[in-house]
């Protein structure tokens, strides 16, 4: 194997990976960090939401989808790729309707966990959007409330590849596109509470809800109330940015 | 050294961030060694008696009254802080501005409050409209959208130990530069 191992460098790091791996997955296997919103584990990675915006050998990619070649010298933590990422994250917030103080997903959000990490203590660059979306409650296990949604597409692949039941899908276009279902609404689809595309970990912000668990771990506990979001990658971890 | 002066102010907000600022406990004995309070709920000056080094404002403008105080501080104050997620992004009020999912979102919530709910006790069936209530505006804004802020301090609200922070960088003459570990949204 080791002779199979492709290297290349992250930041003038020497780093080891296996033909076909992606960036992402090198680098998560040497410990280094590189933040994503729409790639998670056990996924087929999109490379839509740009967060993991990397420059190699001096030109952009998307780490989660870019495959590792020999000798390529991968720019990941540079001050212009924080402030790359900086300005995707606040973009984030600033299309939707995030109001982390009433969010069921504040302090497990990763969109919330990475504004964190990214130090992102102004986020008035940009104006605030405060798009006119629908919340559909009509399941009585989940609820969708699609002005969270980040179009990161998690709970379509999940229910697509996982669930085989292609219940989550892409309605509209541009600053319009959103989170749909295939049916009237949730209640009329099939999806079950146990659904892999349901679960906690695959919706990344809080767009998609398991009703009647509301605010389950208390401040304190939550995910990213002990650890920045990454460190359980990072041998070194390092905290926020600046 | 000569004293800073500080103002502080709540627009559309709970108060829950001037309570944040009274937990930074004995260290505001500290506090007042360094700092002369202006304009201030904290000892309820109604009008600015000087020019101000730093104005804390806590909620966004969710009406006329907001919106003129807040200019007023623009004018009086050397660095302007948004305080808390009202100040940053509107917090809780500006629910009203879409979240609603209503065409009419300003006439639905106070429809909702005055005329519609459950509990509401209105013989005259009339939405406040007295000329000395200020006017509400069509939607709720950010303290950003209205002046220019200097910095942000997010939370809801921020822990007196952030504030504590914030405020004595500042008085240092230097930006606010919080660890991750005290920065919260919610």
């Amino acid at each position: 194997m080791v002779n199979n191992a492709i290297v290349f460098k992250i930041d003038g790091v020497e780093v080891r990976g296996k033909p076909g791996q992606t960036i992402m997955h090198a680098a998560d296997e040497a410990g280094i960090y590189i933040p994503r919103l729409c790639d998670v584990e056990g996924l087929e990675p999109q490379g839509s939401c740009r967060v993991c915006t990397v420059k190699i050998n001096g030109r952009t990619a998307a780490a989660c989808t870019q495959p590792v070649a020999p000798g390529i010298e991968v720019e990941n933590d540079t001050l212009e790729i924080r402030n790359c990422r900086r300005d995707i994250v606040r973009m984030l917030f600033h299309e939707g309707n995030h109001l982390c103080p009433c969010c069921e997903a504040s302090g497990r959000c990763e969109l919330q966990a990475l504004g964190y990490r990214l130090g992102i203590l102004q986020p008035d660059k940009y104006p605030y959007l405060q798009p006119v979306r629908p919340v559909d409650a009509s399941h009585p296990d989940i609820m969708l409330d699609t002005n969270r949604c980040i179009r990161c597409g998690r709970c379509i692949r999940a229910s697509r590849h996982m669930d085989h039941k292609n219940v989550f899908g892409y309605i509209g276009r541009g600053i319009n596109k959103q989170v749909g279902v295939n049916g009237k609404n949730l209640a009329q689809t099939n999806v079950h509470i146990d659904d892999h595309a349901v679960a906690p970990g695959i919706c990344p912000v809080g767009c998609i809800i398991q009703k009647r668990r509301g605010f389950y771990d208390p401040v304190g506990q939550r995910r990213f109330d002990l650890h920045p979001i990454g460190t359980e990658i990072e041998k070194t971890p390092k905290g926020i940015k600046k | 050294m000569k004293k800073k002066r500080i103002s502080t102010i709540s627009l559309a907000g709970c108060f829950g961030c001037h309570m944040s600022l009274l937990d930074i406990d004995e260290r505001i004995l500290e506090l007042v060694k360094l700092v002369e309070f202006d304009r201030s709920p904290v000892n309820d000056l109604k009008r600015f008696k000087a020019r101000c080094d730093i104005g804390f404002i806590e909620g966004g403008c969710c009406n006329e009254e907001n919106v003129h105080t807040l200019r007023k501080f623009r004018r009086n104050c050397d660095v302007l802080v948004a305080v808390g997620q009202c100040a940053v992004m509107g917090g809780l009020p500006v629910m009203r501005n879409a979240i609603m999912h209503s065409k009419d979102p300003l006439r639905e919530c106070l429809e909702t409050a005055y005329l519609n709910s459950p509990y509401v006790y209105n013989p005259t069936n009339d939405i406040p409209n007295d000329p000395a209530l200020p006017l509400i505006l069509d939607k709720v804004y950010t303290c950003a959208e209205v002046v220019k802020m200097d910095y942000q301090i997010p939370g809801c609200p921020p822990s007196g130990d952030i504030l504590w922070q914030a405020i004595n960088a500042l008085l240092n003459g230097k930006p606010s530069d919080l660890p991750s570990e005290v920065i919260k949204f919610d």
